[in-house]
C-alpha cells in the first residue's frame, strides 16, 4: 500500500470523528430550528464518544474479561477504561439532552415557535429585560392547574 | 391546558442530574471490574498511609453538599420553607469545613484523598492544595451569602419553585466544588457537567426570554465541555493516564508531539468558552440578564471563576507553563484575547441602559483581567489573577444582589429609573457603592490590589502596551460606575418619564398577593415596594448579604497582604514561586 492508502486505511477513524464533529457543528451553527441545533449537539457529542471508543480497541483482542484461552497478556484484551469513561459521557449527553428538551418545551409554550428567526423577531420586539404578561399568564396556569402529586403541600 | 411546564423543566433537570450522579457510581463499578480483570487488585487497593483525620478533609468538604442534595428536596417536600432553611444550614456547614480545610492545608501542606481507597493513577484522587482550598473557601462564602439572600428573593420572585431552586443551587455548588478539588481529568469533566446542567436550569428561571438564552448557553457550554473532553482524550491516548499529577510527570517526555498541542488547544478553547474569554463570551450577556436575580447572583460570581481556576490548573500544574505560554505563544494569544475582552466588556457596559446587563458586560471585562493574569506567566500577574478570583466573586455577587433588591422594591432595573434611589435606600446603596468602588479599583478596596498585582506582573514581563490598556480599562470602568453613582446620589427621582418605568405588564390582579404597583400602577412580579417614589431598604435577610460582601471588599482590601503572603504565595506553581514570599 502506498502512503495515501495507508492514511485512509489506518486513519479513517480520525477522519470519521472529524467529519462527525463538523456535521454536528454545522447543525448547531447554521440550522435555524432549535431542535435541529440540539440534534447537531448530539452528533457532536457522539463524535467525541466514538473517538474515545476507537482508542480502546485493539486488533485481534477480546472483551476485557479474563479468559484462559487468551492468558495474562494485556495486549489480548481491549482497553476497558475508555468504555467506562464513555458510559459516563453518554449519561452526561443524555442528561444534557433532557435539560435541553425541557427548555425547548418551555420555549415552545411561551413563544409558540422553535424557529430561530421567528423567535428572534419576537425577542427584539420586547423591551430588554422585561418579564412580560406571558410569564404571568403561564404562572397563573401553574397555580390553577396544580397537579396534586407535584410540589408537595401548597 | 393545565400542564405545569415549568415544573416539567425542573423534573427534567432533576432526573437528568440523578442519572448523572448514579453514572459516577457505574463508572466506579466499571473501574473496579477492570482492575479485577487484570488481577492486580492488591497492588492498586493499597492501604492509606496519611494520618486519618487530615486526609479525610477533602471528602468532608463535599459531604455537606452531598447530604444537602438529598435533604433539600426531601425535606422541601414535607414543607416548602424547609428547603431554604436546610440550604442555609448546608452551606454554613460547607463554609465551616472549607475554613478548616484551608487552615489544615496551610499548616500541613497538600491533602490527598483516594476515592474508595484506590491508589491514584488508577483511582480517582481529590487534591486540596492551597489554591483549591482558597477557591473552595471563596465558593463557600458566596454560597452562604446568596443562600441567605435567596430565601426572601425566591419566595417573592418564584414562589412555586423554591424547592427545585434550592436543590439546583446545592447541586451546582457540589459540581463546582468537585471541579475545584478533583485531581482527575475525567472526573473534572463530570463535575463540569453537573455544575453546568444545574446552571442551565437555574438560568431558565427568570424573565420570559430566560429559557431562550439558557438554551443558547447550553449549546455553547456543551461545545466547550466537549472540546475539553476531546482534549482529555488526546492526553489519555498520549499518556495512558487521567490523573493530573501522573499526566504532569509523564508530559515532559512528550513535548514537541503535535497531538499534545492539539490537546492543549482543545482544553484551553473549551475552558475559555466556559469562562467567557473574548470572543467566546456571546452566551454571557443574555444569560445573565434574563435569569432571575438570585440565579445570576449565585452563578455570575462563581461559574466563570471556577473555569478560570481550571485553566490555571491546566496551564500551570498539568502542562509545563513555560512551554505553553512561551514556546507555543499561547500566553500571547490568551493575554491579548483577555485584554480585548476587558476593553470590549467595558465599552459595551457603558452603552447599556439596563443595570443588570451592564453588570453582565462588566463580568466579561473582569474575567478578562483574570485571563490577562493567567496568560502573562509572571508570578505577580498570576497572584493578581488568583486574588481577582476572590475579589470579583465578592464584588459581583454584592452588585447583582443589590440589583435584585432594587428590582424587587421598585420594579425597575433601567438606569434612568435609579435616580435618587441612594437617599431612599441608603443601606442598600452603601453596599452597591462599596462594591462599585471595588470594581473601579479605588485604593483601599480589594479591586485595587488585584489590579495592582496585575500591573506589577505586566511591568515585570515588560508588557507596556497591556499595562497602559489596563489603566485605561480602569478609567472605562470608572466611567460607567460613576455615571451610575451620580444618578443614584446626585439626582432626584422626579424627572423620571412616566412611561419609562414600565418593566412588565400584568393586567391581572390577584395572581400574586405581593405584586406591588410602581408609579404607573404597573405591576411587576415580585415587587413588594410601592414603586420608585416609595422605595425603601428591604428587610435584614435581603440587605445583610450584599452589605456584608460590600464591606468585605473593603476588609479584604485591607488584609490582602495576608492573603498574598500566606495563601496565594503557597498556591503558586513551583516554577513561579516568588522568592521571600510564603513557603
Amino acid at each position: 500500500m502506498d502512503g495515501f492508502e495507508v492514511f485512509f486505511v489506518e486513519k479513517w477513524p480520525y477522519l470519521a470523528t472529524v467529519l462527525m464533529i463538523l456535521i454536528g457543528l454545522y447543525g448547531m451553527v447554521l440550522k435555524r430550528n432549535l431542535v435541529k441545533k440540539l440534534i447537531g449537539m448530539n452528533i457532536f457529542q457522539g463524535a467525541i464518544i466514538l473517538f474515545f471508543i476507537i482508542h480502546g480497541w485493539k486488533r485481534g483482542a477480546t472483551v476485557p474479561v479474563y479468559d484462559e484461552a487468551f492468558g495474562d497478556l494485556p495486549a489480548n484484551y481491549v482497553n476497558p477504561i475508555p468504555h467506562g469513561l464513555m458510559l459516563t459521557a453518554i449519561v452526561v449527553s443524555v442528561a444534557t439532552t433532557g435539560v435541553a428538551l425541557a427548555l425547548l418545551s418551555l420555549i415552545y409554550k411561551r413563544f409558540g415557535t422553535l424557529e430561530e428567526d421567528e423567535l428572534l423577531r419576537e425577542l427584539r420586539a420586547e423591551p430588554a429585560g422585561a418579564p412580560s404578561s406571558g410569564e404571568m399568564a403561564s404562572q397563573r396556569e401553574d397555580v390553577e392547574g396544580a397537579e396534586p402529586d407535584d410540589g408537595g403541600q401548597r | 391546558m393545565s400542564v405545569k411546564w415549568t415544573s416539567r423543566l425542573w423534573a427534567g433537570a432533576g432526573t437528568a442530574l440523578a442519572t448523572l450522579v448514579s453514572a459516577v457510581g457505574v463508572a466506579a463499578a466499571a473501574g473496579h471490574e477492570m482492575a479485577q480483570a487484570h488481577g492486580d487488585l492488591s497492588a492498586i487497593h493499597g492501604a492509606a498511609t496519611q494520618s486519618p483525620d487530615a486526609f479525610q478533609i477533602p471528602a468532608m468538604v463535599l459531604a455537606p453538599l452531598l447530604i444537602g442534595v438529598v435533604l433539600v428536596p426531601a425535606l422541601g417536600r414535607l414543607r416548602r420553607s424547609l428547603a431554604y432553611q436546610v440550604t442555609v444550614v448546608v452551606f454554613v456547614a460547607y463554609l465551616a469545613v472549607a475554613l478548616k480545610a484551608l487552615t489544615t492545608v496551610l499548616a500541613h501542606g497538600t491533602l490527598h484523598y483516594k476515592m474508595a481507597g484506590w491508589m491514584p493513577p488508577v483511582g480517582i484522587e481529590w487534591t486540596l492544595d492551597a489554591l483549591s482550598a482558597f477557591v473552595v473557601l471563596v465558593l463557600a462564602v458566596v454560597a452562604v451569602m446568596v443562600a441567605i439572600y435567596s430565601g426572601v428573593a425566591v419566595r417573592r420572585q418564584n414562589p412555586e419553585r423554591e424547592v427545585p431552586f434550592f436543590s439546583m443551587m446545592v447541586v451546582m455548588m457540589l459540581g463546582l466544588t468537585g471541579m475545584v478539588m478533583t485531581g482527575d481529568l475525567f472526573n473534572l469533566y463530570v463535575f463540569f457537567e453537573v455544575s453546568s446542567l444545574s446552571a442551565y436550569a437555574l438560568m431558565a428561571v427568570g424573565d420570559r426570554k430566560a429559557p431562550v438564552s439558557s438554551f443558547r448557553y447550553l449549546l455553547q457550554g456543551t461545545i466547550g465541555a466537549s472540546s475539553y473532553l476531546m482534549g482529555v482524550g488526546y492526553l489519555y491516548v498520549l499518556t495512558g493516564s487521567l490523573n493530573m499529577a501522573d499526566v504532569a510527570s509523564l508530559l515532559p517526555h512528550l513535548l514537541g508531539n503535535p497531538a499534545l498541542t492539539v490537546a492543549l488547544v482543545l482544553m484551553v478553547a473549551g475552558l475559555g468558552l466556559k469562562m467567557a474569554l473574548f470572543p467566546m463570551h456571546l452566551w454571557l450577556p443574555d444569560a445573565y440578564t434574563y435569569a432571575s436575580s438570585t440565579s445570576t447572583a449565585i452563578i455570575a460570581p462563581v461559574m466563570t471563576k471556577v473555569s478560570a481556576y481550571v485553566l490555571i490548573r491546566m496551564i500551570y500544574f498539568v502542562f509545563d507553563s513555560n512551554w505553553v505560554l512561551s514556546d507555543l505563544h499561547l500566553g500571547f494569544v490568551v493575554t491579548w484575547l483577555a485584554m480585548a475582552g476587558v476593553i470590549w466588556g467595558s465599552v459595551m457596559a457603558i452603552a447599556q441602559r439596563d443595570v443588570k446587563r451592564m453588570l453582565a458586560y462588566s463580568s466579561i471585562a473582569q474575567v478578562g483581567y483574570i485571563g490577562v493574569g493567567i496568560g502573562t506567566g509572571n508570578p505577580w500577574a498570576l497572584v493578581g489573577a488568583i486574588l481577582h478570583i476572590m475579589n470579583h466573586a465578592t464584588m459581583k455577587s454584592s452588585l447583582f444582589m443589590v440589583t435584585g433588591i432594587v428590582e424587587m422594591q421598585t420594579g425597575t432595573r433601567r438606569l434612568q429609573n435609579w435616580n435618587g434611589l441612594g437617599r431612599k435606600m441608603p443601606w442598600t446603596f452603601l453596599a452597591f457603592t462599596l462594591a462599585a468602588l471595588a470594581m473601579v479599583g479605588v485604593p483601599p478596596t480589594n479591586g485595587f490590589f488585584s489590579k495592582w498585582y496585575l500591573a506589577l506582573g505586566l511591568a515585570g514581563a515588560k508588557q507596556w502596551v497591556l499595562l497602559v490598556l489596563l489603566v485605561l480599562s480602569s478609567l472605562l470602568t470608572a466611567g460607567y460606575f460613576f455615571r451610575l453613582l451620580e444618578r443614584i446620589y446626585a439626582r432626584t427621582g422626579e424627572d423620571v418619564g412616566s412611561g419609562s418605568a414600565r418593566v412588565g405588564e400584568a393586567g391581572d390582579g390577584g395572581v400574586r398577593e405581593d405584586g406591588g404597583a410602581n408609579a404607573d400602577g404597573v405591576k411587576l412580579a415580585g415587587a413588594s415596594g410601592s414603586g420608585i417614589a416609595g422605595a425603601r431598604d428591604p428587610g435584614l435577610a435581603l440587605l445583610l448579604p450584599p452589605l456584608l460582601l460590600g464591606v468585605g471588599t473593603l476588609v479584604l482590601g485591607l488584609v490582602n497582604a495576608w492573603f498574598v503572603t500566606e495563601v496565594i504565595a503557597k498556591a503558586l506553581p513551583a516554577a513561579l514561586r516568588i522568592p521571600g514570599l510564603g513557603g
